[in-house]
């Protein structure tokens, strides 16, 4: 006990950016330290996708006509930019999956205990998954190289595509964090964090061609804001394939705009839910 | 002048279930107050409005002198809570968890680093303090997890049933660092479902149930509350009961009760340990042959008895803890 001295901690004003900054950058690190630690869950988060590129291209790609043409080079450069969104997007279910177990695990209940940052816990953590879903990108791309696909464009635009399909991830990951602080256990988190995925990714123009979609799941799919950052993908990949008609709707022939504001909308809707929620949050 | 923690009319309500109705408490600093009482009395609910992490449907609510309500962030900076279930990050070393809670009080890493280790030291998990914290056992989990509550030594703390589901021997160790905190001046609200552990720690005493504070005193006030001190014989042979509870009750303030399956015989009584030597030579002259026998006081358990009708139900939650440290 006398080797303890008693810190009274000086009274700074709550809030503040960088305030803000420093603890989300805390909590960012706890949860790197923690996927560290759980390897197997980033090779899972691999797995997955690599398995998709593997299925479309070898199994469907050569059924599957994009653009009038049915070469499976084409295809296997089409389907690219949807298999990274799709990545992007599937790795927001972990955001979800971990504050659910946080809150579980009663971490909510120290944190919310602590003099911090309001929105700090959510925003560290979803900065930690930009983090791993960055590093899984980085390796799909090289096995996309590897099985042949290309980019065609200049070197700032290729960034300019990975930098829009990592807006999106971000953007989903606050959707993942309201489901996983509204849900009450990290099972459920994970299977709610997901079943919205599907329809989402599928109703797109992510594996196939929606001018070939019957009219109605046409229009979804054109207006759809993960189908918006694909085609936005293709196009600074230089991924359309040649006869490629590019759909009349807004999104479709505006798509890198589209794609911004869509991010940046559902960013801030879905954070600012998501902050809200978690300021009453319990186990 | 209000104590350090101070509570005037808190009702919380979840649904149809009042979990708070009206509580008032007032703990002086420096003072120690136990929240006594069983599953789903409210205990929780209480700490958790006071510590800011609910906010109660009416009341008033200051710690260290600050309006809950209307300042959290600054009671934030005063208070330690350590919970139920040990709040640490499994995945992170004691060391790490250590300092990501000081920077979060705003230390310097480096500061934050610092404290890390004294506290590391002062709980005796320097030689694990490089583990991840998922390797420690039960009761070194839950020193982590004060430890983590205690990063700036603030001037009041909260413990949400502190011991629940440890081993005797951790249980006792655990009790020796709350009284050494206390010793340093430190205001402690404590909630637990072990009566013993209230007669141990706490000055004053709140019995809790259905959200209302039902009794409140010294641990000695409760029981004397309850009534006075009483003989307890265990007689060797069955045949005996029927001669000592004689014995016992021309002794005693009024009838002794029976307990046949143990022949367990207790009567109220006064005049001490006097009167236990002439029970003694008694029960000798009559050729009675005793298993044990002794002057008992009564303990919290019989006060919440005779308070609630009913004995504090800790088993469900025990089993329930010990699940939860299993997996």
């Amino acid at each position: 006990m006398s080797a303890v001295t008693r810190t009274t901690p000086a009274p700074t004003p709550a809030g503040g950016i960088g305030k803000s900054v420093r603890d989300s950058l805390v909590i960012a690190r706890r949860n790197l330290i923690r996927m560290s630690r759980i390897p197997e869950m980033i090779l899972f988060g691999l797995i997955q996708p690599v398995m998709f590129v593997v299925l479309f291209t070898y199994v469907f790609g050569g059924s599957i006509q994009v653009g009038g043409s049915l070469s499976s080079q084409d295809y296997r450069e089409f389907l690219m930019a949807g298999i990274f969104a799709q990545t992007v997007t599937f790795a927001t279910a972990g955001a979800g999956a971990g504050i659910a177990d946080d809150m579980h695990k009663g971490l909510i209940d120290r944190f919310r205990s602590l003099p911090m940052a309001r929105g700090a816990v959510l925003t560290g953590r979803t900065v930690a998954d930009l983090v791993q879903t960055a590093l899984t990108l980085v390796v799909l791309a090289l096995v996309a190289l590897l099985i042949g696909w290309r980019a065609h464009e200049n070197f700032g635009k290729i960034l300019a595509g990975f930098g829009l399909l990592l807006l999106l991830g971000y953007a989903f990951s606050w959707i993942g964090a309201l489901i996983g602080l509204s849900v009450r256990t990290p099972e459920a988190a994970t299977s709610g964090g997901l079943i919205w995925l599907f329809p989402l990714t599928f109703i797109s123009n992510a594996f196939v061609d929606s001018n070939n979609l019957p009219t109605f799941f046409r229009h979804i799919a054109e207006w759809n804001p993960f189908s918006t950052t694909v085609q936005a993908c293709r196009e600074l990949f230089g991924n359309l394939p040649p006869g490629f008609k590019t759909p009349d709707a807004w999104p479709m022939q505006h798509p890198v705009l589209a794609s911004v504001l869509w991010s940046v909308v559902i960013l801030v809707v879905f954070r600012t839910l998501a902050v809200r929620k978690y300021r009453s949050a319990s186990a | 002048m209000p104590g350090a923690i101070y509570a005037e009319g808190l009702v919380k309500t979840f649904g149809d279930v009042k979990a708070l109705d009206g509580v008032d408490l007032d703990v002086p600093e420096g003072t120690v107050l136990g929240l006594l009482g069983p599953n789903g009395a409210g205990k929780t609910t209480a700490v958790r409005c006071l510590t800011t992490l609910l906010t109660p449907d009416s009341g008033r609510a200051f710690v260290a002198g600050i309006d809950v309500l209307k300042h959290p962030n600054e009671v934030r900076r005063s208070i330690g809570l350590s919970g139920q279930f040990a709040a640490v990050d499994e995945y992170l070393t004691g060391r790490e968890n250590l300092q990501m809670v000081g920077q979060l009080y705003e230390m310097r890493a480096k500061e934050a680093k610092a404290r890390a280790g004294e506290l590391l030291e002062r709980f005796h998990l320097t030689d694990a303090a490089d583990r991840p914290s998922k390797t420690y056992s039960g009761g070194m989990r839950r020193r982590l997890d004060l430890a983590a509550a205690l990063v700036v030594s603030p001037p009041v703390m909260f413990m949400d049933e502190p011991t629940t589901g440890l081993d005797p021997r951790n249980r006792q160790g655990l009790w020796e660092v709350i009284q050494e905190l206390v010793a340093g001046g430190t205001t402690l609200l404590l909630t637990t479902q072990y009566l013993e552990e209230a007669d141990h720690l706490a000055h004053d005493i709140c019995v809790v149930d259905h959200g209302r504070v039902i009794a409140r005193g010294t641990a000695d006030q409760l029981k004397a509350q309850t009534g006075g001190e009483r003989v307890e014989v265990v007689v060797h042979e069955r045949d005996h009961i029927a001669t000592a509870r004689e014995v016992l009750s021309g002794f005693g303030k009024g009838e002794a009760a029976v307990e046949r399956h143990t022949r367990k015989l207790t009567v109220p009584v006064t005049g001490g340990a006097k009167l236990l030597a002439e029970v003694i030579r008694e029960l000798d002259t009559r050729g009675i042959e005793i298993d044990d026998i002794g002057l008992r006081r009564p303990t919290l358990d019989d006060v919440f008895i005779s308070l609630t009708g009913h004995m504090a139900e800790v088993r469900e939650e025990e089993a329930e803890v010990e699940k939860e440290d299993a997996s």
